[in-house]
């Protein structure tokens, strides 16, 4: 068995919860109290999210910002109360673009905020950066495998080996701040089977 | 106590009274000691290339062109596992170790197809396989040893499957992970790392191979101030990639393995203006202590994806009447390389195209330097198109050499090539850096005016010459077997099927289609005196990549299912 990054906070949560086993305690534990530092934690409901590349790197992201069916950049969440960007996890990255609202399936218009939307930048496949974009199909790529999303469907797979959509993370807007409303829609990462 | 990077397991030490009833059925375990790694058994298959030398051939020969066509399954074993199951079954004395993409390794009964054990890794979350696959298990005394896609060294008992200990090599966050098989000599363990897509620093490194303590680590490339740094500007020799990501071939006379180098990072040969060593070559490491002997760099400031990570063939050929000690190496470049070893230099000796290659305009006579056609050199902002492609004449399949016949097989990729392009990328550690720019049709295409693509070659090491070509429509991503019943066994093809080929001429004797397309190392072994050969039939990684790539261009929607299975064949009772 192994233990990655992630998985030594995952050892602090199951430590206290077999504590409170022993204990008699059956309550749920608040995650700041498990271990994880707040860097490590995925995008919480209220975060705002940040640039995570190019000049504007670490600068939050106005509505106005992006442009129509243009590359979705990289972002991060970040805690406006303590200002922690929670890059500790390459699991909270997020691609965020804008697309025109009144044609994304309507299923998830719920989790868009004025057409801009985000999705995990994690590959549902073997957990690649999906970073590439086709701008012919408005579809995001994986350089990986090739594995193609459609942004305007939910970034449901449309191509390549990716059994899954890529995780929706619901939007607000706040102040003129891309806001995080919610927290991810659908698993983020790869599924390992066994 | 133990340390953050080094954990002893200890479980597996009270773990004999549950060995499984097949386990117990099956003879004593015969321990793997250096003698049987220098001097392997026909009958088995230890290693990766099966010898030291990485000839990947056998001398047994029940299995001959005269019977092959009688060939037949008698067993197989479904991994339930996806994408490309690129690894050799291992086989000592009757017990069969497979390892398979998700680094799970499978001990089976090499006769009957029993399972005994069955290891399964659990991988972290956030981990990314660029490479989702694993190429194969190592055996000393009665251990197995993996190398793992989220970058540990693990040692496993061979009887039970317990883990014994395991040692991280390096973060897996910072974009490494290895695929390899290790290479066990001289008391040591040693393996090489990928992600040289992810701005990684490549390195060779060595561990006890009963404890697992570190012994030495070469980085492949100098820090400032060692020999070669001045080829590295700047700071790129921090991310400069240049992985090490197969298997090294051992010469035990000098003590020297041999291991080959992938291409630096980002891909762009602009953004690291040099001649970046000890990229896209062979580099000669002491295996007592991880010395860089000797090197020979294929191809300079490589800004076209050619890895040179097959390590060379250690074969000694004939050139003018004499005998050379040497290597052969079918690059990726695309040009079939003669060196010469000595103890601490290599040396060039001659090279040709295998495949249409329009890249070097010449070789200098006495070193092997190419020089190009820039025209045909990507570069930030500047595009290219260059033959072979990006994946090369061969990629990672492993050739095989017939001592006998004197004859090499390749297995060659013609005909089709890539259009790339630079862009800028900023690194962050353990995300992609490879700085290329979105292209047409995946900057993928079929040169006009040809009919195929994959092709088995043979070449005689002693004349240069080319003997045979026997021709694919498909793509080839088959590893090669060669064997003393004249016979060549080799998949790759995308429609499923395994083949065997007369080795004096390519004909198809046999073949057999399988349950998905062959990416795997073929091996043969015996028992009872009966000759077995076995492979995984597993397609996934870069045979599904081009597949998708070669359906965009032609049009077409070609399906090759995944999943893996092992597949045993003999000749009937």
């Amino acid at each position: 068995m192994s233990f990655g990054k992630d998985k030594k906070a995952l050892l602090s949560r199951r430590t206290i919860f077999k504590a409170g086993l022993v204990s008699g305690m059956a309550m749920p534990i608040p995650m700041t109290v498990l271990g994880q530092a707040p860097n490590q934690m995925r995008p919480q409901q209220g975060d705002q999210l940040v640039f995570d590349e190019g000049d504007r790197i670490g600068e939050l992201i106005g509505i106005d910002m992006l442009e129509l069916d243009q590359q979705p950049v990289s972002a991060l969440a970040r805690d406006p109360e303590t200002e922690t960007i929670r890059d500790g996890s390459r699991l909270n990255r997020v691609m965020i673009m804008r697309l025109d609202g009144q044609k994304l399936s309507s299923r998830f218009q719920a989790n868009a905020a004025e057409g801009i939307v985000a999705y995990s930048a994690v590959c549902t496949h073997t957990g690649c950066d999906v970073i590439n974009w086709d701008e012919g199909l408005l579809r995001m790529a994986c350089p990986c495998h090739e594995s193609q999303f459609d942004v305007y469907d939910g970034a449901k797979n449309v191509g390549g080996p990716a059994p899954r959509p890529l995780a929706m993370l619901p939007l607000e807007i706040v102040d003129g701040i891309v806001t995080v409303a919610g927290i991810f829609k659908g698993r983020v990462g790869f599924t390992q089977n066994f | 106590m133990l340390n953050s990077t080094y954990r002893i397991i200890l479980a597996g030490l009270f773990c004999s009274w549950c060995l499984s009833p097949i386990a117990q059925s099956l003879p004593p375990y015969n321990p793997v000691t250096d003698e049987r790694l220098q001097n392997p058994e026909e009958s088995n298959w230890l290693m990766y290339r099966g010898s030291y030398d990485s000839h990947g051939y056998s001398t047994l020969d029940e299995i001959n062109i005269e019977n092959v066509e009688d060939l037949v399954p008698v067993w197989s074993f479904s991994t339930g596992l996806r994408e490309g199951h690129q690894a050799p079954p291992i086989v000592n004395d009757g017990y069969m170790y497979v390892s398979t993409p998700q680094n799970h390794i499978i001990a089976i009964d090499a006769r009957t197809g029993d399972m005994i054990w069955r290891y399964v890794r659990f991988l972290p979350d956030d981990l990314q396989q660029m490479h989702p696959t694993n190429r194969g298990v190592a055996l000393y005394g009665d251990r197995v040893y993996l190398a793992t896609v989220d970058a540990y060294l693990v040692s496993l008992d061979a009887l039970t499957g317990d883990v014994i200990w395991e040692v991280e090599v390096e973060d897996y966050y910072n974009g490494y992970y290895m695929t390899m098989a290790p290479l066990i000599a001289d008391g040591k363990v040693m393996v090489g790392v990928s992600g040289g897509e992810l701005g990684i620093r490549g390195f060779v490194a060595a561990f006890d191979v009963m404890t697992g303590e570190p012994a030495w680590k070469t980085y492949t490339i100098p820090a400032p101030g060692e020999p070669g740094s001045e080829s590295w500007p700047g700071d790129t020799w921090q991310t400069g990639g240049v992985p090490v990501w197969l298997t090294g071939s051992y010469d035990p006379e000098f003590n020297v393995t041999y291991w080959g180098t992938g291409n630096g990072g980002p891909w762009m040969g602009d953004t690291r203006p040099g001649d970046n060593l000890y990229a896209t070559s062979t580099i000669a490491l002491d295996a007592s202590t991880g010395e860089l002997k000797a090197h020979h760099q294929y191809h300079w400031n490589d800004s076209w994806d050619w890895d040179e990570v097959s390590a060379p063939l250690l074969i000694d050929y004939q050139r003018q009447g004499e005998t050379v000690k040497g290597m052969v190496h079918p690059g990726r470049n695309g040009y079939l390389w003669f060196l010469e070893r000595e103890e601490n230099q290599i040396n060039f000796v001659d090279a040709n195209p295998y495949v249409y290659q329009d890249v070097f305009t010449t070789l200098d006579p006495v070193t092997g330097r190419p020089e190009y056609d820039m025209s045909k050199k990507p570069g930030t902002g500047f595009e290219a198109s260059f033959c072979p492609s990006l994946w090369g004449g061969k990629d990672w399949p492993p050739a095989a050499f017939n001592p006998v016949s004197r004859l090499l097989f390749i297995p060659a990729n013609d005909n089709v090539c890539s259009t790339m392009e630079g862009e800028e990328v900023q690194f962050r550690p353990g995300r992609p850096f490879m700085g290329r720019a979105p292209s047409e049709n995946g900057g993928f295409f079929v040169r006009p005016g040809t009919s195929h693509i994959g092709e088995l070659q043979a070449w005689n090491v002693d004349t240069g010459e080319k003997a045979w070509t026997t021709s694919f429509a498909s793509q080839n991503w088959g590893p090669v077997l060669a064997t003393a019943g004249d016979l060549v066994f080799m998949g790759g093809t995308n429609d499923r099927y395994f083949r065997a080929f007369d080795a004096n001429n390519g004909e198809i004797l046999w073949q057999q289609r399988t349950n998905s397309g062959i990416t795997g190392v073929p091996v043969t072994y015996s028992l009872d005196g009966k000759q077995y050969i076995a492979v995984q039939s597993g397609w996934g990684v870069d045979a599904q990549r081009e597949q998708n790539l070669l359906n965009l261009v032609k049009g077409e929607n070609h399906y090759v299912p995944q999943g893996g299975v092992i597949w045993v064949f003999a000749l009937p009772d």
